[in-house]
């Protein structure tokens, strides 16, 4: 064979045929799913190419001018059309039946998935665990063991897409979107960024990293950055004031927080909504479409004031928001600084590190 | 050759003296004339045209893909190259190509009128479609644009800083003319009719243009209230698609695909009529189940108004709409299915030849057949996670627009090439020219299924090591098929002059456009034509041939 063809093209096709993949690695649970539709899918249309071709080539061989001069006309057969209407439709219906099955699969996370944040920003990728571990384009992960990704991106649409798991969703500006898996085989997979973003789309990539869940823990253990998200959160939390108003207390301007995540809430418009993390987000940055009922909307709009991270900081600290005590405490201690330093400069000097712990996580 | 229908005696046949094309002679009366023939060349010109600079754009981008690193040229450069690719070929090739071209050229002769409906407007179409091109042709010389032909926000508003304003406009302009064209044929195809021509009577032809001008009608004017909206939030944020005031990013999503999808099906079904009227006229028979496929052009144009959101599944709309939208793709993959299945059984029983036409009718059922079966795997919505937005998506409409539609379109101008120019292409090259053209393609686009299928995302300028090889076969197909692309604009500008003279009817077709000398006159028919046969009534053109030797004998 190599006598025929450049030795170079020769080399390198064997190189590839020892080498390069044809069909990527099965590595969370749904891959295996997803590939049994594929392959159903693939032989469908194997087997409705095949008729056509079967049917066009044999007519051309039978029908040729030469061997058939004269054409029989023909009308058309009724019970023809409806073999086939009918059986690519039944197939197409098997096909939309599965998919749809597996769709819902893919995209309803388990209850008891651990939750991930990742930020999609020109041109990079970042994800935030709730232990406070950040990482840019790249995402460790424990094998047999459901991980939830909440993710928004900071500017244009992004898409986040993991082949080896066979999962992939858009990530927008201003909504949370949700994708899950749980990663089976250890190893080190591609993540793209999959939706034009601009510039640097293709440099927009990283790795996955699929640990043993004893190499996962070692790894939380030794990335950590000092303060969970949550921290930073509380951290927040006081330096723009929240506490001011979400104190807690009965007669406190604002709603009670503590609990508050996955309560169900009366708003003023009269409609009822489960507290997640897009309600909180969009209350923060959108108050006045978002008021509780029995509350006034004095609320003032922190849009711009607070980073795509430092919102996800103070949902995650919400989230574990059990009781007051922590909020009056921070009221509590902010108060007796405030009265404590005459000048005031220990207060404002906390508010603006506290302030500047976001900042400086932001890229 | 036996395998070619036996034309008639050649020898003898003359160009005609008096014709559309030497009735007027000088620049001026090409760029004022009314005639619905001239108009589909001055279409024909500027559309291929922009099919060479779409062309370029391409074998840039495959060029670049050569290596993983992507050293040809940089990442703006090759983003601007992929949307311009992207922005030429489907508003300023894929949709007027056919309706344009041979529509108005084959419209008025089809159906036995002696032009469209509004041929001025006919002309008004032209010049806003030209005028479009310009604001194009600007924003691709002062530096281009680098949104991707789908000009997704907030990329497209707020991010990028390149000539999307002109890009806009300039669709928005040209969108113009697919309306008016669309309206003009609409017209056409119900009040200019010749006496006798019923609905029935029509080539499929015409019932897919139809189809195609209903489409273009309805949904032309979402895509340019869209891309307005896109230049007003770029010069006065208005804020529509900007969440930060309030607007929602993925209505635009909504109203780009509630045009584009339709839009996807205007480049389709004018496709389909072609092969209708090859296949039928190289098997010598009527079309199996005529008016399944005409109803099935009707039922495509009907359905595919509510699939738009099969292009979002992945974007977060709710999993429900998801399933609605998921059920409706695959309702209209059942009409092409079931055209696939009529077109190979007319040639059950038929008396087959093998001429250049036909060949890519072969090669537009094949192709298309992948590429309608890949679709319905992308509308499946657990499959379309994984599909979504790689080189699988690229490979998938490729096939159906390159494969199936460019191969309908050089089957429609080989077939009506003689009736266009009154002279024949020479018919060996036009073979080869159609196998290296199958060949090349699926040596282009197959290998995208599966480096698809590994995950590579698509409009990437740089990618994994491990996808090269894939990519370098790609390329390689590329240069088979600028070579299939190459090959018939060389021959068929030389036949222009130097091919054999075709005579009325070269391929013994009974449409009504064959009945009338090639190339025709201004006027089509010297007197208004009576139809007293059935669309394909090979029988009825025996007996006519027949009867007319015996009344000249």
């Amino acid at each position: 064979m190599h006598y025929f063809i450049s030795p170079v093209l020769w080399q390198f096709l064997v190189k590839w045929l020892a080498h390069f993949p044809l069909f990527p690695p099965e590595a969370s649970s749904v891959a295996p799913y997803a590939d049994a539709l594929f392959f159903f899918l693939l032989f469908i249309s194997a087997l409705g190419s095949g008729i056509v071709i079967l049917m066009v080539v044999s007519f051309s061989v039978l029908y040729h001018k030469e061997r058939n001069p004269e054409a029989t006309q023909i009308e058309g057969s009724t019970l023809l059309e409806a073999t086939w209407t009918i059986i690519p439709l039944a197939l197409f219906m098997i096909v939309f039946v599965w998919g749809a099955l597996l769709y819902f699969r893919i995209y309803n996370p388990p209850t008891n998935a651990m939750n991930i944040y990742v930020v999609g920003k020109q041109w990079m990728w970042k994800a935030e665990h709730p232990g406070g571990q950040h990482e840019i384009d790249a995402l460790h992960v424990p094998v047999g063991r459901p991980v939830r990704l909440t993710m928004i991106s900071q500017d244009v649409f992004h898409s986040f897409s993991i082949p080896a798991f066979r999962v992939k969703r858009e990530v927008i500006p201003g909504r949370y979107t949700t994708v899950w898996f749980t990663a089976t085989k250890p190893g080190t997979y591609h993540l793209f960024c999959t939706q034009y973003c601009g510039t640097l789309h293709s440099q927009m990539i990283g790795w996955v990293y699929a640990m043993k869940p004893e190499d996962y823990q070692a790894w939380l253990a030794g990335s950590t950055s000092g303060s969970s998200l949550a921290q930073n959160g509380e951290r927040l939390f006081a330096s723009l004031g929240c506490n001011a108003c979400h104190s807690g207390n009965p007669s406190s301007r604002g709603p009670n927080l503590a609990e508050a995540y996955g309560a169900k809430v009366q708003l003023a418009n009269g409609s009822y909504t489960v507290v997640d993390d897009a309600f909180l987000r969009d209350s923060i940055l959108n108050p006045s479409s978002h008021v509780t009922a029995g509350y006034a909307p004095i609320m003032p709009t922190y849009q711009g004031q607070v980073s795509e991270e430092g919102l996800i900081d103070l949902v995650e600290y919400i989230k574990t928001l059990h009781s007051n005590d922590r909020v009056q405490q921070t009221l509590n201690t902010s108060l007796v600084q405030n009265s404590g330093s005459t000048t005031g400069t220990g207060a404002s000097a906390q508010g603006q590190a506290a302030a500047e712990t976001p900042r400086m996580v932001n890229k | 050759m036996s395998t070619i229908i036996s034309l008639p005696d050649q020898s003898t046949a003359t160009l005609p003296k008096r014709s559309y094309l030497n009735s007027e002679y000088g620049l001026k009366s090409w760029l004022l004339t009314l005639d619905h023939k001239r108009i589909g060349i001055l279409y024909l010109i500027v559309t291929l045209f922009f099919f060479c600079i779409g062309g370029t754009m391409a074998a840039l981008i495959r060029l670049n893909l050569l290596t993983p690193g992507g050293e040809l040229v940089a990442a703006d450069t090759y983003n601007k190259l992929f949307s311009i690719h992207g922005i030429i070929m489907v508003f300023f090739f894929l949709v007027p190509i056919a309706p344009a071209v041979l529509g108005n050229f084959l419209i008025p002769l089809m159906i036995g009128a002696k032009d469209v409906a509004f041929p001025r407007l006919n002309l008004l179409s032209w010049y806003l479609f030209v005028t479009g091109g310009c604001f194009e042709l600007y924003a691709i010389i002062w530096g281009g644009m680098d949104t991707g032909w789908t000009f997704t926000t907030p990329l497209s508003t707020h991010y990028v800083n390149t000539h999307v304003v002109s890009a806009a406009l300039g669709i928005f302009v040209a969108g113009f003319s697919s309306i008016l064209t669309g309206v003009n044929f609409i017209v056409t195809i119900h009040r200019l009719r010749a006496p006798g021509m019923t609905w029935f009577r029509m080539p499929l032809f015409i019932w897919s243009y139809y189809a195609t001008s209903i489409l273009f009608v309805l949904a032309t004017p979402v895509i340019a209230i869209t891309l307005v909206l896109i230049v007003l939030e770029r010069v006065i944020g208005i804020g529509v698609f900007d969440p930060a005031k309030g607007g929602d990013p993925l209505l635009f999503q909504h109203l780009f695909w509630f045009y584009s999808h339709p839009a996807v099906y205007v480049m389709i079904l004018p496709g389909m009529g072609v092969i209708s009227e090859v296949v039928a006229c190289f098997s010598r028979k009527r079309v199996f189940g005529y008016t399944a496929v005409a109803f099935s052009s009707v039922a495509i144009a009907v359905f595919s108004f509510f699939v738009w959101a099969h292009h979002m599944f992945i974007m977060g709309i709710s999993n429900y709409s998801a399933l609605v939208f998921s059920l409706m793709t695959m309702l209209v993959a059942v009409p092409s299915a079931i055209k696939i299945f009529n077109w190979s059984s007319t040639m059950y029983k038929g008396s087959i030849t093998f001429d250049t036409p036909m060949l890519y009718s072969f090669s537009f059922i094949g192709l298309f057949t992948i590429g309608g079966m890949t679709g319905v795997m992308l509308a499946s919505l657990g499959m379309d996670i994984h599909l979504t937005e790689t080189y699988f998506v690229v490979a998938h409409f490729h096939y159906v627009m390159v494969g199936g539609m460019v191969s309908a379109v050089m089957a429609g101008l080989h077939f009506w090439w003689p009736k266009i120019t009154g002279r024949m292409y020479p018919e060996p090259l036009g073979r080869l020219a159609a196998a290296i053209l199958f060949i090349g393609f699926n040596l282009t686009f197959f290998p995208q299924f599966i480096v698809g299928y590994l995950g590579m995302p698509r409009r990437y300028h740089s990618y994994p090591p491990e996808f090269q090889v894939l990519n370098v076969l790609s390329t390689a197909g590329a240069s088979v098929l600028a070579i299939g692309y190459l090959l018939p604009a060389v021959y068929l500008l030389w036949s222009m002059k130097y091919g054999k003279i075709a005579g009325a009817n070269p391929w013994q077709a009974p449409g009504l456009e064959w009945q009338v000398q090639s190339p025709p006159l201004t006027e089509n028919f010297p007197e208004p034509p009576v139809v007293d046969f059935e669309a394909y009534d090979f029988e009825w053109l025996a007996n006519h041939t027949k009867s007319e030797v015996q009344t000249v004998g």
